[in-house]
């Protein structure tokens, strides 16, 4: 994860939107989407890749072997149903305090 | 229930709906109204997904033993009693440091005569 990754959103800029200069604001709130889900894919990846590394590998050895990976698979799969879990969790519980306001 | 506290103003997700919360999008939209909601939506999923991500994370150390070959009805209700818990937490400590506040004041007020 770079820390500059406005550099490409940057030159998408001049690009877009034809000539004189005109922004397409349609345009704009396309690539931000897209830029966010990338933001948060790179984020879910980099919990991951920690959350899994503690768990699958105990001495690192001279390269990963059977066992580790097949536990790291494993923990992805879990992961992922972890996050999602959350996220309903989380999702249910807004609903219901703004219910409750 | 108070408004103030809600699970709509921890950890920085905002209030429902207008996303009074946000610092204004004023600046960053423009004159553009479109761009403006646009920036006030995107601001407001980005806090819940940013804590999604955070209480994943927590939740993750406290329910997960060893990763199974699938998410066992023990684990799935930890993780939900966890978010429950983790939101719980934010609000009691909201309300708690507004109760110390508000009594701190009352007695410096009285000392300063």
């Amino acid at each position: 994860m770079e820390s500059g990754s406005g550099s490409d959103f940057g030159s998408d800029f001049g690009s877009g939107g034809g000539g004189g200069g005109k922004l397409d604001p349609g345009l704009i709130m396309e690539q931000v989407k897209v830029q966010i889900a990338v933001a948060n894919a790179q984020e879910l990846l980099q919990r991951m890749t920690d959350k899994c590394f503690r768990k699958c590998i105990g001495k690192p050895g001279g390269a990963l072997d059977n066992s580790e990976q097949k536990c790291i698979a494993m923990c992805m799969d879990r992961y992922m149903d972890a996050w999602n879990t959350v996220s309903r969790a989380y999702n249910s519980r807004l609903q219901r305090e703004r219910a409750n306001m | 229930r108070s408004r103030r506290g809600s699970a709509g103003n921890t950890g920085g997700t905002g209030s429902s709906g207008s996303g009074m919360d946000a610092p204004s999008a004023a600046g960053l939209g423009g004159a553009d109204p479109q761009l403006q909601r646009f920036i006030e939506v995107e601001t407001q999923k980005q806090r819940f997904q940013q804590l999604v991500h955070q209480m994943t994370e927590l939740c993750w150390e406290k329910c997960m033993d060893k990763p199974g070959p699938k998410l066992d009805s023990r684990a799935e209700t930890c993780f939900v009693n966890c978010v429950e818990r983790f939101i719980d937490t934010s609000q009691f400590i909201l309300n708690r440091l507004e109760q110390t506040q508000k009594s701190k004041s009352a007695f410096s007020e009285s000392l300063s005569d």
